[in-house]
């Protein structure tokens, strides 16, 4: 082969690789992008056939006592598990305030149905054992879509058996009043997040996109409320100005150095 | 006529002290009274809660508006793109991030019932230039829902710069979405993507909970 040829084969070789190279390689924002939206997309459709609709209806049907009662039935199970990773996470007054929340409107509530607790001033709180493991210290990794359950995290993945085993309706017997009760409860759910799906309809160019920076966002500042906590890497952009990083790690570093980063 | 000279002297002085008092509120009051300014009117007008859409945004551009930034705003969110457009591309831009806010503001303004808005403390140094106010609306069921206003001083007062709902803030969240248009059709790209997507959030009924598609 000629020199020239063998030149040529180089460059060749080179600027396949350099192309490749840049336009390949995972999002560092989202390793897993192309397995979430394809997620992403599957949920969405049957969110639009099955969930939404019933969900709509259940809304501008259901006489608004019953939808308020079913959503504080399944709230105050909740206080419960709540009130385990608060004392877990070492917020003490937290805690118990939670454990009272769930003795006030387990008794006095009539078993839940109204929340007593709320207008005595005991405000309600959400933890789930992903934010326990992240005010331990464990990292939230990335951003993972679900089946069925939607945004998630890699670390709230694995938690995910936990809040399973601390959901106290999953011991419902018999077993089809439990599942008449779950399906009721997502029902509920999802009609309390309508106006914000529509929102997010509105506001965003990619839904995908835009639900998965919102919820990374959002999902942090449950863990560290207050910004506290985790020290936060604040970048600065080239205008100057500064901007807080979606996840509470640092772009993935681990990737193989070659692979120029995408966007930011 | 020294009666009239010295009232009209009396009424620009006191507009003037207004004026000048105004520039000196601090960043949470002027939050707060906006915010709640907003709400009531929103509650109290029978236009805005049957769902129309041209009422709501009136409200918004008269009350809002004019307190936020969205030079600002659209100069963070495109992020290191905002050097490379041309200052044409930067005011096109611009105007239709901020037609997009209004939209989304206006929709999500719209379904204001009944709920209360209470302020935290501020924490801030009183020389600061930036600080951040934060709130939480008082829904009927369920927790609390966080928002959190980004503000600076600027040399005609204090204006909203970003939004945090729900512990995410607008500008980051856009980010992301800016960039990806920016890398697939540059930022022309990006602008013809919001204008289109103005366009159809302008033909399309407000505030309706009627499945969509």
């Amino acid at each position: 082969m000629s020199r020239t040829m063998k030149f040529r084969h180089a460059a060749l070789a080179l600027g396949v690789t350099v192309m490749l190279a840049g336009c390949a390689g995972p999002n560092p924002r989202d390793p897993y992008e192309s397995y979430n939206r394809a997620m992403f997309n599957f949920n969405d459709t049957v969110d639009t056939y099955a969930l939404k609709p019933v969900a709509t209806g259940y809304k501008n049907i259901t006489p608004q006592f019953v939808q308020t009662g079913v959503g504080n039935f399944f709230g105050n199970l909740g206080d419960a598990w709540t009130a385990i990773n608060n004392l877990l996470q070492g917020n003490g007054e937290a805690g118990m305030s939670d454990v009272s929340r769930f003795a006030l409107n387990s008794t006095l509530g009539v078993l839940g149905l109204f929340d007593i607790a709320s207008e005595a001033g005991l405000p309600k709180h959400k933890e789930d054992f992903g934010q326990t493991l992240g005010v331990w210290g464990v990292a939230s990794g990335p951003y993972v879509v679900l089946p069925l359950l939607g945004p998630s995290t890699v670390r709230d993945t694995v938690a995910l058996p936990a809040d399973i085993a601390g959901d106290i309706w999953r011991y419902k017997d018999p077993v089809n009043v439990r599942n008449i009760g779950t399906v009721v409860r997502v029902v509920d759910t999802r009609a309390g997040l309508l106006d914000a799906s529509s929102l997010l309809e509105d506001a965003s160019l990619d839904r995908y996109e835009f639900l998965r920076d919102g919820y990374m966002q959002r999902r942090e500042s449950q863990v560290h409320p207050d910004g506290d906590g985790a020290p936060r890497k604040v970048q600065k952009d080239d205008t100057g100005e500064t901007s807080a990083p979606v996840s509470s790690e640092p772009p993935a570093k681990e990737l193989n150095s070659g692979t120029p980063p995408a966007a930011n | 006529m020294k009666f009239i000279k010295q009232f009209i002297a009396l009424a620009t002085v006191s507009v003037a002290f207004t004026g000048l008092a105004s520039a000196q509120e601090a960043p949470d009051a002027l939050v707060k009274r906006i915010s709640q300014d907003v709400i009531e009117t929103a509650k109290a007008d029978k236009g805005i809660q049957a769902g129309d859409t041209r009422k709501v945004m009136e409200l918004v551009e008269s009350k809002i508006l004019p307190h936020v930034d969205f030079q600002r705003m659209t100069m963070l969110a495109a992020g290191r793109f905002w050097r490379e457009a041309t200052p044409q591309q930067q005011q096109q831009l611009t105007e239709q991030f901020r037609s997009l806010l209004v939209f989304t503001y206006s929709g999500a303004l719209s379904q204001v019932k009944d709920q209360t808005v209470d302020f935290k403390p501020m924490r801030a140094d009183p020389g600061d230039t930036e600080v951040e106010v934060r709130s939480q609306v008082n829904m009927p069921r369920g927790e609390p829902i966080p928002l959190n206003y980004r503000v600076a001083k600027g040399p005609s007062g204090w204006k909203i710069y970003d939004i945090n709902v729900l512990g995410a803030w607008l500008v980051e969240t856009y980010k992301g979405t800016f960039a990806s248009e920016i890398n697939k059709g540059g930022i022309d790209g990006l602008i013809k993507a919001l204008t289109e997507k103005n366009k159809k959030l302008a033909s399309k009924p407000l505030a309706t909970n009627a499945p969509k598609k």
